[in-house]
């Protein structure tokens, strides 16, 4: 392994983030209380429990899982396709370094600011509701696990991508409505029976099912089934982008 | 001494179909500069980017150092520093950084003098805190170059270095380039301007369509541009010249309406004023004469068009 190499990609990266961090910081901080106030307010009056936790805590976790998935992969869905707009990619195909440590260093920084994010999130959330954590280490893994995985996800997209429409598209028409439907601001148990067992094919439900859990114990699906389900997304993924750097797709002639 | 890169049977194709390399062989010994000379489109990019890792060869062999670049490709490129033909560069971030970051990808510790030095040697010091979208054209392309160096490389790759640079930063770079290859480094330039193969190289590869059409000493080919001919039209016809002028390298032609007189610009005397005044004593009346040169243009451009009947 050649973590110089590594670092040196990571270290570029989060100076990026770095240039940035006024703007990292304070969108989420802004969005978060946004929601709070859309949903936590105007909506929280009328559903005041959901399964024993107040609303505001319920959708908690939810937001999260929506800023991080969504971050993860802009963030490293551009990491990767702005030094192949600008030309800088050249130098990192002549590097005498693998696949797996480009993907490590793009994507560890990725999923690094999105685990900023998260915790950004939270803390702000912290100002507006109580929140007690019941499994601290399976939210930590589960938030690790989402950042990485979206993380290695948005890699593949920025690799695929040859315009910016295309860079936006995955996000936008697959992403977004996937986790709005995957129970972030609802119980899937709050469905009539037959959306129920439509909502089951939606795998970001088992990610904030998951991640749920971990918060308060609650989970709409068992919890080694969320922990599987976001194992083999992340498996998934990183077959594809070693066969991306195999084959060369949209990287070499 | 070992040659520090071999290629063997190496072609491209494109997926498009274009056959951009059509069996390319060449050897490259350590410490020479070779000037990679051919007209737009030749394929002397995609040469290159095979040999650094950009582009996949469709078939054929690639050594650097001794290493194959498909199956050793981190010794093989370790060794590689590529300056490309268009300039790409982080906007935002300081030269400093962007050069450092090159360092590093390479593999190599950090090392802030060998950077000073680099950017120095580029007069690119001053500019070290300044974010690169601020920085001249010629500025960039100076930092592409520090960036090739940031690593140490053994093997310099420069494509088409001086489009669109103006004289004195192409003097500055020749410069930089000398004083690499005092340090026993290789460099291979690209370009299509002969003057700059001449100014420069050691040996020139010429490559049209795909492949290589002559290697050579540079001082061989400027010994075969030396070389300039003198044609004498004569009044009258004359069956054979007389036998004093055997061996003075004359040669009758056009039935004997001319002769051609080979002789070298660079020798202390050319010969042609004694030439004339014995042909006069030999009663040969001269009609009109005139002289030309094959230069490294001619030659070139020789080679292209047989290649392309
Ligand atoms: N990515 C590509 N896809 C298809 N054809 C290409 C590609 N890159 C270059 N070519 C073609 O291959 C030939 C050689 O190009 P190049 O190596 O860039 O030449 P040079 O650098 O000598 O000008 C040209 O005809 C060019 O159009
Ligand atoms: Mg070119």
């Amino acid at each position: 392994m050649n973590w110089t190499a590594i670092y040196a990609i990571y270290r570029m990266e989060m100076l990026r983030f770095g240039r940035t961090i006024l703007q990292s910081f304070v969108s989420p901080v802004l969005s978060t209380s946004l929601y709070f106030v859309v949903f936590g307010t105007a909506i929280g009056s009328r559903i005041d429990q959901v399964e024993g936790v107040s609303y505001g805590a319920f959708i908690v976790p939810g937001l999260i899982m929506l800023s991080i998935m969504t971050q993860g992969i802009s963030n490293a869905s551009f990491a990767i396709y702005f030094p192949k707009f600008i030309g800088t990619v050249y130098e990192i195909l002549s590097a005498p370094i693998s696949f797996l440590e480009i993907t490590i260093g793009y994507v560890g920084a990725a999923a690094t600011k999105s685990l900023f994010i998260g915790a950004v999130i939270l803390a702000t959330a912290h100002l507006f509701v109580d929140i007690e954590i019941a499994h601290p280490l399976a939210m930590v893994a589960f938030m690790g696990l989402t950042c990485l995985s979206f993380a290695l996800f948005g890699f593949i997209i920025g690799i695929w991508a040859q315009n910016f429409e295309q860079l936006q598209l995955i996000p936008l028409l697959v992403v977004t409505p996937l986790v709005f439907l995957g129970g972030a601001f609802y119980s899937v148990s709050m469905l009539p029976p037959a959306w129920q067992t439509v909502t089951l094919f939606n795998p970001v439900v088992y990610l904030i099912s998951g991640f749920r859990w971990s918060f308060f114990g609650l989970a709409d699906v068992p919890v080694g089934l969320s922990l599987l389900a976001i194992a083999g997304f992340t498996l998934l993924c990183l077959g594809i982008i070693w066969w991306i750097f195999r084959t060369g797709y949209r990287l070499r002639d | 001494m070992a040659s520090i890169l071999e290629i063997d049977g190496l072609k491209k194709r494109y997926d498009s179909g274009h056959e951009a390399l059509s069996g390319v062989d060449l050897k490259i010994e350590e410490g020479e500069i070779l000037a990679l000379l051919g007209p737009n489109g030749a394929g002397k990019t995609t040469l290159i980017s095979i040999i650094c890792g950009l582009v996949n060869p469709s078939s054929g062999q690639v050594r650097v150092g001794g290493h194959d670049i498909g199956r050793d490709y981190r010794k093989a490129r370790a060794l590689i520093g590529l300056v490309p033909q268009e300039i790409a560069l982080e906007p935002f971030e300081t030269v400093w950084n962007v050069v450092r970051f090159s360092r590093g990808l390479f593999g190599k510790p950090r090392d802030d003098a060998h950077i000073e030095s680099v950017l120095r040697s580029l007069s690119l010091w001053d500019k070290r805190s300044a974010q690169v979208r601020e920085l001249s054209g010629g500025m960039k392309r100076r930092v592409l170059i520090a960036k090739a160096l940031a690593h140490e490389p053994r093997i310099l790759f420069l494509d088409e270095p001086t489009a669109g640079v103006d004289v004195e930063l192409r003097r500055g770079m020749w410069e930089v380039v000398e004083g690499l290859r005092a340090r026993g480094v290789t460099i291979i330039l690209t370009t299509h301007y002969i003057e700059e193969a001449e100014e420069i190289a050691d040996r020139i590869a010429v490559i049209n369509r795909g492949q290589i059409l002559l290697v050579e000493e540079k001082a061989r080919l400027m010994a075969r541009m030396g070389q300039k001919e003198l044609r004498i039209e004569l009044q009258h016809k004359v069956d054979a010249l007389p036998a004093r002028f055997a061996d003075q390298g004359l040669e009758l032609i056009d039935d004997g309406q001319a002769i051609l007189f080979h002789y070298d610009t660079r020798g202390d005397r050319t010969g042609i004023a004694s030439l004339l005044s014995e042909l006069a004593g030999e009663g040969i009346v001269l009609r009109d004469i005139s002289t030309r040169q094959s230069s490294l243009e001619e030659i070139f451009v020789g080679l292209v068009s047989e290649d392309a009947a």
